[in-house]
């Protein structure tokens, strides 16, 4: 009988064209995805050595998202670089300002990301499209570019770490607040060299936005991906661009079990939580499993709110975060900003009256982009200021020198930007009405 | 192939993150040469000046684990490579740093945390210097008129990699 295989394993098998060492794997790669921060030093390096070609132009798709528009001569010097790459291989995939959005959301809003793929991105939050079911990894510039040279990747053969959700989440708790708490548990080096899958009946009532949100971190426990079996609710989310392959939806969720992992599959480590009495979940300190309950740092003052991000810009969580604000001023005390993930999501709360109920709150709402997330622009802090931020990475410096971040939740984030400091949505009262 | 070895510079704290070796900010810079002076600019950590010498003159650096967490940013080992560092010693690395390292030609060991403590005692001794033999896989360590030797491991992949200079001269002629 054949070994029982992980999901990620068999995706290996599927794309492994060598095995250079023991424990090494050469993948053919289905989607190399870029922006304009880590690709434009692959394009000049390749240009350098005269080797300025795209392996599949239909498989690269590339965005310009971290720095848009563009702030200053450096980085309208970094668009450019990929712009024009962009247009002189003739990219059909690719986004520029006025269509762009973090690189996260907008490609899997756009059906780029399928069941067994494989997805490469000079970017570390890569791991986010593993909620497809596909594997999806983070890789550096050289990676990149040997990437969108020969459409092929080296990686360690993943192990895996099994992540079971039982219980029932109960709302404001989200898949933000359940991955801050698994990340608490596995440590930031737990899942080093492995993919943490995530299973369980939670998982499979989550919508895709909550996976794309715990597979978002995965990398914040150190882990190379996080990954979700394809099911009902990855069909659904992908059926406008599956349709024609497929004769109906059961069809292709029938097609996509081949992406299960195997009963008997061997797991690193198996981590098992019952969502039902987690509560919100924030970080404290400057590594990302350094995380407490917000009851417990409620009152503590803060100077900004950023609500958006690859981890939480997406509808769901302007809805989480608009149904706690909704009538109310946010606190003089803070200034607050949001930043829909791409056009379509802005659109969208447009289209449900978000944007008006964020800006009556004094919310500053920005084009997409990662803006402050990353301390490149729209909202960086000045040294000795606090930011509640449902953003994934809370280094030292990371949204400004100086500057403090406590990651939490979008519905966390709305509570504070009312209070003026760390509040509890659970135990804010517009909650409870409803 | 780089050149690997000489001056010992100890970074002892583990989880030091890529924000920390190079920050965001300086991401928008498109050659290695304007990184240079920003080396470890934010690195928190008791005793250590970004400024100094000890940085300045180092070509290894030693230190404890998940070193490179963080961001894919190759900015970040190319942060040392242009400061003339090409080998990182520590328990142990991300993952996406050690393969950028690797991808460059740079040579990341791995040891058990032993065997980083014992080093990491050593080059606190005064001037310290490691050597590498790549054939052997052994390093020394030179501090203080005492000297330690310690095998590593480097698997045939990466030996490959350090050998060619990098994955793309590799894959160009492999794949
Ligand atoms: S939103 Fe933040 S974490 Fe996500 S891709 Fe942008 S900079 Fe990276």
């Amino acid at each position: 009988m054949k070994k029982p295989r992980t999901l990620a394993q068999k995706v290996f098998d599927a794309h492994r064209i060598d095995t250079p060492c023991e424990g090494m794997s050469v993948l053919r790669v289905d989607r190399v995805f870029c922006h304009e921060i880590t690709t434009p030093m692959a394009i000049t390096d390749l240009m350098a050595r005269k080797m300025d070609k795209v392996f599949d132009r239909r498989k690269i798709m590339a965005v310009i998202d971290h720095v848009t528009p563009a702030k200053d001569t450096k980085s309208a010097i970094q668009g450019k670089v990929l712009r024009d790459w962009a247009r002189r291989h003739k990219l059909p995939h690719w986004f520029d300002i006025g269509e762009n959005g973090i690189c996260h959301a907008i490609f899997p809003e756009k059906g780029f990301v399928r069941p067994g793929m494989t997805v490469i991105m000079g970017d570390s939050h890569t791991c986010t499209h593993g909620a497809f079911g596909a594997f999806a990894a983070g890789v550096g510039t050289t990676d990149l570019e040997v990437g969108i040279l020969k459409g092929i990747c080296a990686f360690r053969e993943p192990k895996a770490i099994k992540v079971v959700l039982k219980g029932r989440l109960r709302k404001p708790v989200s898949a933000k607040d359940v991955v801050l708490r698994v990340i608490k548990e596995l440590t930031v080096k737990g899942a080093i060299d492995c993919v943490i899958e995530f299973t369980g009946p939670v998982v499979e009532k989550m919508s895709m936005e909550a996976r794309m949100t715990m597979c978002n971190m995965a990398i914040e426990a150190g882990g190379t991906s996080g990954i979700c079996m394809p099911d009902a609710v990855t069909v659904d989310y992908l059926w406008p661009f599956i349709k024609k392959d497929f004769k109906n939806k059961a069809a292709a969720v029938k097609a996509y079990s081949r992406w299960h992992s195997d009963p008997g599959a061997v797991y690193e480590k198996v981590l098992t939580i019952n969502v039902s009495e987690l509560q919100p979940q924030m970080t404290v300190g400057y590594k990302p499993d350094e995380v407490v309950d917000v009851a417990k740092m409620a009152g503590t003052p803060v100077d900004q709110v950023y609500i958006g991000s690859c981890t939480n810009g997406r509808i769901e969580d302007l809805r989480a975060a608009a149904a706690i604000i909704k009538g109310k001023k946010i606190s003089p005390r803070v200034r607050a900003i949001v930043s829909p993930a791409t056009p379509e999501i802005f659109k969208q709360a447009n289209k449900e009256g978000l944007i008006d109920i964020f800006m009556h709150s004094g919310f500053c709402v920005t084009n997409p982009t990662c803006g402050a997330c990353l301390g490149m622009s729209n909202g960086i802090l000045a040294p000795g200021e606090a930011c509640a931020s449902t953003t994934n990475r809370n280094f030292n410096g990371r949204m400004g020198q100086g500057g403090m971040v406590y990651l939490m939740s979008p519905a966390t984030a709305a509570a504070t930007a009312i209070a003026g400091k760390i509040a509890d949505p659970g135990a804010t009262k517009s909650w409870k009405k409803k | 192939m780089k050149k690997f070895g000489g001056e010992v510079l100890l970074l002892d704290r583990d989880n030091i993150n890529t924000d920390e070796i190079i920050p965001a900010k300086y991401l928008t810079e498109i050659t290695k040469e304007a990184l240079k002076p920003h080396l470890l600019e934010d690195l928190q950590l008791k005793g250590f000046d970004p400024q100094s010498k000890a940085l300045a003159d180092a070509k290894v650096v030693l230190t404890r684990n998940n070193f490179g967490c963080g961001s894919s940013r190759e900015h970040a080992p190319w942060a040392f490579e242009i400061n003339g560092i090409n080998a990182i010693v520590a328990e142990g690395f991300a993952r996406i740093f050690r393969q950028n390292m690797l991808n460059c030609g740079m040579l990341p060991i791995e040891l058990p945390k032993k065997e980083i403590t014992a080093l990491s005692k050593l080059a606190r001794q005064g001037k310290a210097k490691m050597s590498f033999d790549l054939k052997q896989q052994k390093l020394t360590l030179k501090a203080g008129g005492r000297s330690r030797a310690v095998a590593f491991e480097l698997n045939d992949f990466a030996t490959k990699l350090i050998k060619a200079g990098g994955w793309v001269a590799y894959a160009d002629t492999v794949y």
